[in-house]
Parts: C-alpha cells; structure tokens; sequence
C-alpha cells in the first residue's frame, strides 16, 4: 500500500429534495506516474489511483479512470441532485489493489 | 493606402483584446481573505514605522490569481492542509528514546496558537535569534532525545505548518528592538545589499517593482506570513528558507544555506517588514 493514504470527502450535512449539491473528495497519494527514473536510471513502477467512484444508496453517481498525467493528491469536484436522505459512498482503486472507501450521509427534508 | 490603414486597425483590435485579458488575470485588488467563512485575514494594512520607502503592505495572496486565491479560502480545496494533518499525527506520536509526544508539554496544536505571529524571536538562554524551526529542533533533541529535523525537510515544514495553521488571523508581531536589533540589522543589510551575477537586491524585485510583471510572473511584497506555503509550482509545502534560497539563487549568487544566521536575520527583518498582516499559513501561491 502506497504511505500516507488518506481519503476526505464533503458532502452537504443537509439539504432539500431534488437539491443540486456540490460534492468534494480529495485523497493523498503520490500518484507514481511510472515515467520517471530513479537515481540509478531504472524506472520507478506506475503507483495511482486509476478509479474512483461514487455511489448514493447504491446507485452510481460517477465513475473516473485516472491515467498517468493525473496529479499528486487527485481532487475530484463534482454536482449531483439528491431525492431523499441517505449515504453517498466514495471509493478510490488503487493500482497495488487497495480500496480506499468514505462515506456520508446527508438528511434531506 | 487602404491595407496600410486596414492592418493599423487591426493593430489597435489586438492591443484592446491583450489589455483585456491582462485586467482579468489580476485578481480584484480590494478582495478580502476570509478563510472558512470565519477566519478574516488583513491583507493589506499600513506598512510598520521602520519601513521608509513603503506606505501599505500587501500580503503576497493579494497579487495571485482568482483561482490560486480562492484555493486558500476553504481548508478542503487548500492542499497545504493535507500536511498539516500529517503534522497534526506527528504531534500527537511518542517517539525517540523517551517515548514522549510533542503533547505530552504542549497538549494541543491549538495550545500553541500565537507562537508563529511572534517568531523569529530573541532567546534569552541561548542569546541568539531563534526561528521557529530552531525552538522545534530544540524540543525535538533536547526534550524528545531526536535527532534534529532537517531544517527544510519535509517533518519540518509540516511541523511549522501546523503551528502556523493554530495562528491563522493573529497579526504578525516581531519584536525587532532591544538584543534582536543586532540581528535585525544585518538583516536589513542582506535584504538592501545587491547580489549575484545580475546584482539584484530583494529590494530591487520586492520594493521597487512589486505590482509588475517580471515576465510572466507578477511580483508581490516578499511578506513571509503566508508560510510554510503550498506551491502550485512543485505541488507541495516549502519552507521560507527554501523560498529565500530560490530567490538568492535567480540572482545568480551562492546562497546561505537554510537555517544559516545570514537566513535567520533575513527571515526576522522580512517578518518585521509584515508586522500587522495576519498570518496565513499554510497559504497558496503559484
């Protein structure tokens, strides 16, 4: 597992239904885009998240595929529209395998 | 006669769309800094009494672009917050011969809030002017039994980060008069002095053309209440001494190294130069 992995999301603590809200996640990671060389000139293995999802109440919201070029530390910023209370689920895939999961709820009245 | 009149127009088309992108690539100069909705900043105030040729200070967030300052306003979108976790896990871990933690003297990061605003600061034990760095490093070998951090690494900036995100609001306040004149002075000396292959002084950038493009950068202040700053340059949090090596090095001289006394007293006239600003670290600047 890459070091120093860490997911944060923020989600509305409310909101009313069929609210458009804005959703943030951001995770740490070095984001090893396995073009590089180390000291020796051999080059250092790929090691990104290469997709990350979201999903309320178990339906899908969005669903990326990172590539090499994407940055340390990947911010995602994304809108959805929200019909009732419940949980949205972020998850982050790894290249080593990992799943990085967070979740939260939001109440809508 | 027709084309020679048809091009001059052409010419004076181009000039109006190039004033018009340059207006919208600086920020409006009246924004305020207000971070999380509650924390609110002085950007801009008047400049202290020893300044002679500056009448208002400016923090470096009022030169940045839109978009660079309104990462800095939120701690989810300012990624320099990201270490300042790491460093807030480092405060709280055991560690080195003693098993003791950062908390087991101070308890909470939050304990030491206003320690950054008054740093670099006169030591009366040691009679030297000691950066924040330094008084970590003291606790860290003194009262941990560590080895010292490296001054710029990584443990470092993190740690300063930290402390620095507990002062957020509070205006920066050195004490440059009594045994720390001595220091501030040479400070002074380094900051007026012209160095390097293309004899520049931080004057000649960071006093006398502050508000102007040096290429296609615009040059602030040089205030150093904004650090340890994240950089959209090399995406992570950099030291001041870093920063002040960075720039010694673009005048094409050899630079004092981080954590050096020609550093030190550079850093407490350069804070002195931003008494009344708030400190902002960790801030975002391009």
């Amino acid at each position: 597992m890459a070091e120093n992995v860490k997911p944060r999301v923020r989600v509305p603590r409310t909101a009313s239904a069929g609210e458009v809200i804005t959703l943030k996640a951001l995770i740490s990671h070095k984001m090893e885009s396995g073009q590089r060389k180390d000291g020796d000139g051999n080059t250092i293995p790929r090691s990104i998240i290469n997709r990350f999802t979201c999903d309320f109440n178990g339906e899908n919201i969005i669903d990326a595929t990172f590539g090499g070029a994407v940055s340390t530390n990947p911010f995602m910023e994304f809108e959805a529209k929200v019909p009732e209370s419940g949980t949205f689920l972020f998850t982050w895939y790894d290249d080593d395998g990992s799943v990085y999961e967070e979740s939260k709820e939001i109440a809508v009245s | 006669m027709i084309k020679r009149a048809l091009t001059g127009a052409v010419c004076v088309a181009t000039l109006v769309a190039g004033a018009f992108v340059g207006m919208n690539a600086v920020a409006d100069e009246h924004a305020n800094l207000i971070v999380n909705g509650e924390i609110e900043m002085v950007v801009r105030t008047e400049a202290p009494e020893h300044m002679e040729n500056v009448d208002t200070i400016y923090s470096g967030w009022v030169y940045r672009a839109t978009e660079t300052q309104a990462l800095q306003m939120d701690d989810f979108d300012n990624p320099g917050m990201l270490w300042v976790d790491q460093a807030a896990e480092y405060f709280e871990t055991a560690q080195g011969p003693e098993g003791r933690s950062c908390q087991d003297c101070h308890e909470s990061p939050e304990a030491l809030a206003g320690v950054r605003a008054v740093y670099p600061k006169w030591d009366e034990e040691r009679g030297v002017v000691q950066t924040l760095e330094n008084q970590i490093n003291e606790c860290a070998t003194e009262r941990m039994g560590l080895e010292p951090l490296k001054y710029t690494g990584s443990e470092m900036v993190n740690m300063s980060a930290l402390l620095a995100s507990v002062s957020r609001g509070m205006p920066i306040n050195v004490a440059i008069d009594g045994p720390a004149r001595e220091t501030w002075e040479l400070g002074k000396e380094l900051y007026y002095q012209r160095t390097g292959q293309l004899e520049l002084s931080c004057a000649n950038c960071h006093e006398d053309n502050y508000g102007n493009r040096i290429r296609s950068d615009m040059l602030s202040q040089g205030q150093i209440n904004g650090f340890p700053v994240y950089r959209l340059k090399n995406a992570k949090l950099n030291a001041v001494h870093s920063r002040f090596k960075g720039c010694v090095r673009d005048t094409r001289a050899q630079t004092y190294a981080p954590g050096s006394a020609e550093f030190v007293a550079l850093e407490l006239y350069l804070a002195s130069r931003g008494n009344g600003l708030s400190v902002e670290g960790p801030s975002v600047r391009n």
